[in-house]
């Protein structure tokens, strides 16, 4: 084998090697986005889901002691249940928007091992409240990280 | 008055910036020096353009000029003195003016310093320089002018987003944008060899130290980002792949495998093409991190907001790359090697497996980042690939990459002969094993984290075998330790700065195995009095206290941290702003050489009777910024002027 044979072979063996880490990162942590209707039509369990919508009023519930949360995640077309161990974060709460990432279990709710928000970037005048709607909101929070 | 001078000033710098580029174009073409000092004159009325424009808009903000529409949204009247300067840079207007300011400086100091010594490439530099400046202007003019008026006037602004009210938020952009335009003076030396088509080494020996200076920036700007992230977000993390934070390794990477790179060049006249190609993708990249981060096409966590801006940047982004690969291919014949490849084993082919590996890295970034954006275009699905994809990705590289950090500098260039390799490796690689065996022994179970801890020993074990023998050497000559050792590194500073920066490197990487491998948390609510205990460390909550400060309102919780006595109370906070919509985690933590304990507040009962508190014991992470210094130690080490041997 020549030593051009050698380099080109091994530049091969990297190439193969590197699409195969990506190929397998790839399928092993690709999360889905779907909304509460899209989850609804056709849910998969175990699969990972970010899934957005917004906390449907009244539907959350706050135990400190045992850091269980649990609330409702709608679109105006359908609702999904949601459980998640741990603190609310800041931006959370009833009528606003939210994004969950976790996925559906066999007991029929969506485990949440993250909940993500984001806030509007957009200038706000102070306390105007949050009139935000929902398209706006699905608008900001699509992707949102941590 | 102040708004609209600002403006002018703008568009004055502008058109000056056309006619520099254009002048200095033809005064190289044409051959007609007049040109070229008229070009100059312009870069000189573009800095101080800037540097008026960059004061009117501080005035501004120090003035709390309202009516000024970016002045509005950034400040208000509680932000504090200090926060109204870095408010100038505080978002996405503000911080295109600072960007060009720092261009304008770069090519002030490449006007004084090369104007003699590169008389070819020189005019064209400046062309390129001025070119890519006047599309920094064009954006501040017509894409995100910051002067803007906002009417009417309100009679407060909004404020400063409160995550950036931080001094790392003072140093973490400047430094970060010395990086990221740095950049810009190597590719213009790069245009410049093609253009004229003298693609030897002169350009690369001409911006050796500008690429060091360039890497120093960033790497410090990443590293201030990081800790920006670890004691301000509150997650307790340093690194999220957050798209803005790849938006910044990815020219790293590269930057990183041009520094090493061009070694092969001065040294083997090989891989001409490459290192061209390497400082146009470098540069490229940092176009594409600002158009990804500040379009909106990605959403990210301290992504500013879009407008027509992401158009430009990707447009200017298209120029550039089509003008460098068409000057590639018109001058593609004068770009075969000289030297070449003599043996697998040996100094040229370890650094150019380390050139493929960091461009792969990049590459997995790049990959891992837009990859949202291709799934949907492709398959319409909604898609993203989170932390654990890009560490399962990078983990590989970045251990291949430590190893040959190792072997790279002391390997023989050319064939490495099995009595060099035995010379050179024999010890080091009896430290690794001896080291593999200790971590064993003490416990550490994860392949992963013996693996790192392994790799590191070997390579700081290279680092002291090379070091003592150059300092025996010297020693041989009657010398004494002490000035032995100093000038080794003062007269071999390129040689040694890499090792310092080497020996940083380690130690990062210290910080980051042994935070991931080895970091606990909990998350409890307690009621006042209770304790939680968390790897010895006991946690009692002693209740709720609110202040208020000159722009928010803040609820702090007091806890006695303790581990058999007394450390001290901790207290993280959540602080309330009018302007935004959810309260702001102030977290407090106790760092140490070993560990970090690490409090987040989370909700509470008003009343102060119970808090929820998220725990966290971060291990080593304070190596990452002991490294970090130590890595721009050696990076500064290696930009001071080489001294010449004595004969």
């Amino acid at each position: 084998m020549t030593r051009k044979a050698k380099f080109v072979a091994g530049g091969a063996v990297i190439a193969a090697a590197l699409g195969y880490m990506i190929y397998a990162g790839v399928t092993q942590s690709a999360v889905y986005f779907v909304t509460p209707s899209e989850l609804v039509a056709a849910p998969v369990v175990g699969k990972a889901y970010r899934l957005g919508g917004m906390v449907e009023a009244g539907s959350l519930r706050w135990e400190p002691r045992a850091l269980d949360l649990s609330f409702t995640l709608g679109d105006g077309k359908a609702t999904v249940p949601v459980r998640h161990k741990g603190t609310p974060p800041d931006l959370f709460g009833e009528g606003r928007g939210a994004v969950v990432e976790g996925s559906w279990t066999a007991d029929g709710y969506f485990r949440a091992s993250l909940i993500l928000a984001k806030h509007s970037e957009e200038y706000k005048a102070p306390h105007d409240g949050d009139g935000t709607k929902y398209q706006e909101l699905m608008r900001t929070l699509k992707g949102a990280e941590r | 008055m102040i708004p609209e001078l600002g403006s002018a000033a703008a568009i004055v710098a502008l058109a000056l910036a056309l006619w520099g580029a254009a002048a200095a174009a033809a005064g190289a073409g044409t051959g007609r020096p007049a040109l070229v000092l008229s070009a100059q004159h312009a870069a000189l009325g573009v800095f101080v353009l800037v540097t008026a424009c960059f004061a009117l808009l501080s005035y501004a903000f120090l003035a709390f000029d309202f009516s000024v529409r970016y002045v509005a949204i950034n400040t208000n009247l509680g932000t504090p003195f200090y926060y109204r300067i870095t408010g100038v840079w505080g978002a996405l207007e503000g911080s295109i003016i600072l960007w060009t300011w720092l261009l304008a400086l770069y090519t002030l100091v490449v006007i004084l310093r090369h104007r003699e010594s590169a008389r070819e490439l020189y005019p064209w530099v400046l062309a390129v320089m001025l070119s890519v400046m006047a599309f920094f202007l064009l954006v501040i003019t017509v894409a995100a002018p910051p002067f803007a008026r906002l009417t009417p006037a309100p009679a407060d602004g909004r404020g400063l987003n409160p995550l950036l009210e931080d001094t790392g938020m003072i140093t973490h952009p400047v430094a970060l944008y010395l990086g990221f335009t740095g950049v810009t003076v190597p590719f213009a030396f790069a245009l410049a060899a093609l253009i004229t088509g003298r693609v030897g080494d002169a350009w690369i020996t001409l911006t050796r130290r500008w690429t060091i200076v360039a890497w120093y920036f960033l790497s410090l700007g990443l590293l201030i980002g990081g800790w920006w992230s670890y004691h301000v977000l509150g997650w307790g993390g340093y690194w999220a792949w957050d798209p803005v934070e790849n938006a910044a390794f990815m020219p790293w990477l590269t930057a990183t495998a041009f520094l090493h790179s061009v070694m092969v060049q001065e040294r083997r006249r090989m891989l001409k093409l490459w290192n061209l190609a390497l400082v146009i993708l470098t540069f490229g990249l940092t176009l594409f991190g600002t158009f990804l981060t500040r379009s909106g096409v990605i959403a990210s966590v301290h992504a500013f907001t879009q407008g027509t801006i992401g158009a430009f940047f990707l447009g200017f982004l298209a120029l550039v790359l089509l003008t460098a690969l068409g000057l590639l291919a018109w001058r593609w014949d004068a770009l075969g090697a000289q030297g070449e490849l003599d043996s697998v084993v040996s100094r040229e082919s370890a650094f150019l497996l380390n050139n493929v590996l960091l461009v792969a890295a990049a590459f997995t970034v790049f990959f891992g980042t837009v990859f949202p954006l291709l799934a949907e275009a492709v398959r319409g699905v909604k898609v993203s690939v989170g932390a654990p994809f890009f560490n399962q990705v990078n983990v590989p590289l970045f251990l291949a990459l430590i190893f040959l950090m190792g072997v790279g500098p002391l390997i023989a260039w050319r064939r490495a002969s099995p009595d060099n390799l035995r010379r050179n490796f024999l010890w080091p690689v009896a430290a690794g094993v001896a080291a593999a065996a200790f971590f064993w022994a003490l416990g550490v179970r994860s392949a992963l984290a013996v693996l790192t801890l392994t790799l590191t020993v070997f390579v700081a074990a290279t680092i002291a075998v090379d070091f003592s023998r150059a300092t025996r050497a010297r020693l041989r000559t009657g010398e004494r330790l002490l000035p032995a050792m100093g000038g080794l590194l003062r007269r071999h500073n390129r040689r040694y700065g890499g090792f310092v920066v080497h020996l940083g490197v380690l130690l990062v990487t210290l910080g980051v195995t042994g935070s991931q491998a080895w970091s606990v948390q909990t998350e409890t609510t307690l009621r006042r009095g209770e304790h939680a205990e968390l790897a010895g460390y006991r946690v009692r909550f002693d209740g709720l206290s609110a202040s208020e400060e000159s722009n928010h309102f803040k609820v702090a919780g007091a806890f006695t941290v303790s581990n058999g006595r007394v450390l001290g109370v901790l207290r993280p906070a959540k602080k309330f702003y009018p302007q935004e919509q959810s309260p702001i985690a102030g977290v407090d933590y106790r760092l140490g050489l070993r560990e970090d304990v690490y409090l987040v507040l989370g909700d509470f009962a008003r009343d102060g009777s119970h808090a929820t508190v998220k725990l966290q014991v971060n291990r080593l992470v304070s190596w990452i910024w002991i490294g970090g210094v130590v890595l721009t130690l050696g990076a500064g080490l290696a930009i001071l002027p080489e001294r010449k041997k004595p004969a």
